[in-house]
């Protein structure tokens, strides 16, 4: 499965709902291996690629989160100036949306790995492919 | 189908000889045994004797809640306390309750208006009726479930709480009709799922929803989700319970009043004239066959309109539409009247947002400011806040072009909004704090 799995989680703006899903996630033995915490003034959505996305789901459910899941693309870009951006120039040339992107904790070697989320998740990944950008499938991307 | 098809197809020069007899003879009764009523009688310059057809209706005093406020407990019966066999009361939010009395008679009459109300709804002695309203001081349960058996159906007394154990009950038992609050049906959707229970495999094919304002597009989102009719019922203690005015299965266009028991009108609630069918108005009941309480002109603060124009469903009895709210739910935001039930309606007409709302109203500085808090749900949520934003936005726009207000839209967990077993608390306003 060359996508993989993200989860996000609707938060309200009011205290301890972050340090509540840590707790959660933690007590249920899932690490985290890349988060995104993006907010407003009301709400905030917080994105997790973790080791046991499904497990993640039931559990958070079971203590009254709202829990989406969307297909991500982790790319692994090159650690060096320009890195970022020739993969981006590649996407934008070719009419690929991003609508959002964080950086995954854990670093391989000489690169970096960026989760993606698109508008065509399909079509960027054989774009991708194209021209040998390398992507780390989810199953890989879980258990780094 | 129709329950007492003589009365309920009467034709309306008959039935209003038979309203006019009626009043006639409340009247009587009420000014030789009720203090009260003789007093206000006396005071508006008329005597029952001064009715001679039901436009004199206009000349006889009004009945407000305080009238049976200040003649707690039992200072408005007509008969000898030895002859109330029941009292009900309804809770009093701001001091005393008020109380309620009822003659053998009278709880036989109501067993027959309910029958009539399932019987409107489609219901029949076959069906498994599953109440949920609270029984005990409260005219919801017992009212329901008189019916019920009046009716020959074998009746639940299921009563309120204990929501997981309702939904197990409406599988096990296959109940056919449910009669509760539209906002606990939802609560029990709800919980029903959670158990893994479906409302649409259920055997249940109608509903019976009353004791507090819904809309039409809630009505609709009811029917949909649980695939059955949605039948709104209503009623007021102080003249009854339920079973005042209910919905034919058929048309789904407005409550037809048991006419030959209430008499009822539309006025203006401030210059408390009566107003001409379909205009807007407060509606005020008077009683026409109650032996234990009768009222005269009883003003119920819910707002309405009546439309005398026959029905497809053959009943000539008059139709009341869904009540906006009571005269004292309205709100005032920075001077435009608000109805909670406006809000719903709203909500629930732009796509993708759940029915549990609540207003927030607070006053900052010298200007009111609108909330409405909407839960999300999993099919609502997304992973990008711009479409989350979106929502938001759709929703406050709807609101702005129908209302004239401005509110801010607050999406919150899900959960977070108090459920309610009886009457939903739509509205919290901070203003006074």
């Amino acid at each position: 499965m060359i996508k993989a799995e993200q989860i996000s989680i609707f938060l309200e703006n009011r205290a301890g709902r972050l340090e509540e899903v840590t707790r959660v996630l933690g007590e249920g033995g899932i690490s985290i291996r890349a988060l995104s915490l993006a907010d407003t003034s009301d709400f905030g959505i917080l994105r997790l690629i973790v080791s046991d996305h499904e497990k993640a789901k039931q559990l958070l459910k079971e203590h009254g989160f709202t829990v989406g899941r969307n297909a991500v693309v982790a790319v692994e870009v090159s650690d060096a100036p320009g890195g970022l951006h020739s993969v981006l120039h590649l996407l934008c040339g070719n009419g690929i949306n991003v609508e959002y992107m964080y950086a995954f904790v854990h670093q391989r070697e000489e690169s970096a790995v960026i989760i993606f989320r698109f508008d065509r998740t399909d079509q960027a990944i054989e774009l991708l492919q194209q021209h040998h950008i390398p992507i780390i499938p989810g199953d890989t991307l879980y258990n780094i | 189908m129709i329950f007492d098809m003589d009365i309920e197809t009467l034709p309306r020069e008959e039935l209003e000889a038979l309203q006019l007899r009626r009043l006639q003879r409340q009247c009587d009764k009420v000014y030789a045994n009720v203090s009260f009523y003789r007093h206000a009688f006396d005071d508006a310059g008329i005597k029952p004797s001064d009715i001679k057809s039901l436009a004199d209706l206009r000349y006889l005093p009004f009945t407000e809640k305080q009238d049976l406020r200040n003649n707690y407990p039992f200072g408005l019966f007509a008969v000898p306390k030895d002859n109330v066999v029941r009292i009900h009361a309804s809770s009093g939010t701001t001091g005393r309750a008020t109380v309620v009395g009822y003659t053998q008679r009278d709880i036989a009459n109501w067993a027959n208006m309910m029958a009539r109300a399932y019987t409107a709804a489609g219901a029949t002695r076959r069906d498994i009726i599953h109440i949920a309203y609270g029984y005990g001081l409260f005219t919801g349960g017992l009212g329901a479930h008189y019916g019920a058996e009046r009716l020959g159906a074998t009746t639940v007394p299921v009563s309120g709480g204990g929501t997981r154990r309702q939904a197990m009950l409406l599988k096990d038992f296959g109940s056919t009709v449910l009669c509760c609050t539209p906002s606990y049906s939802l609560v029990l959707y709800e919980a029903a799922r959670e158990a893994g229970i479906d409302f649409k495999d259920l055997p249940l094919r109608i509903g019976v929803f009353g004791a507090e304002p819904w809309s039409d597009n809630m009505r609709r989102d009811i029917e949909t989700k649980m695939g059955i009719k949605a039948i709104d019922i209503y009623g007021l203690s102080e003249v009854m319970g339920p079973g005042v005015a209910v919905e034919c299965v058929e048309a789904q266009h407005g409550a037809h009043i048991m006419e030959d028991q209430f008499l009822v009108e539309v006025i203006d609630p401030v210059t408390k004239e009566p107003l001409p069918p379909g205009e807007t108005g407060e509606l005020v009941i008077t009683t026409l066959t109650k032996e234990a309480q009768p009222l005269i002109r009883y003003r119920t603060r819910d707002i309405t309109r009546l439309d005398y124009t026959p029905c497809c469903c053959g009943r000539t009895f008059a139709r009341m539409f869904r009540v906006q709210g009571r005269s004292d739910d309205m709100l005032i935001i920075r001077g435009v009247n608000v109805f909670p039930s406006q809000i719903e309606s709203i909500l629930l007409e732009t796509e993708g947002l759940t029915p549990y709302y609540q207003l927030v109203v607070r006053r900052d500085g010298n200007l009111d400011t609108l909330a409405v808090h909407v839960e999300v749900d999993d099919k609502l949520f997304s992973d990008e806040i711009k479409k989350l934003q979106r929502l938001e936005a759709k929703l406050q726009k709807n609101i702005k072009d129908f209302l004239g207000v401005t509110a801010q839209v607050k999406l919150v967990e899900p959960r977070s909004i108090q459920r309610s077993e009886g009457k939903a608390q739509h509205v919290l306003d901070l203003r006074n704090e």
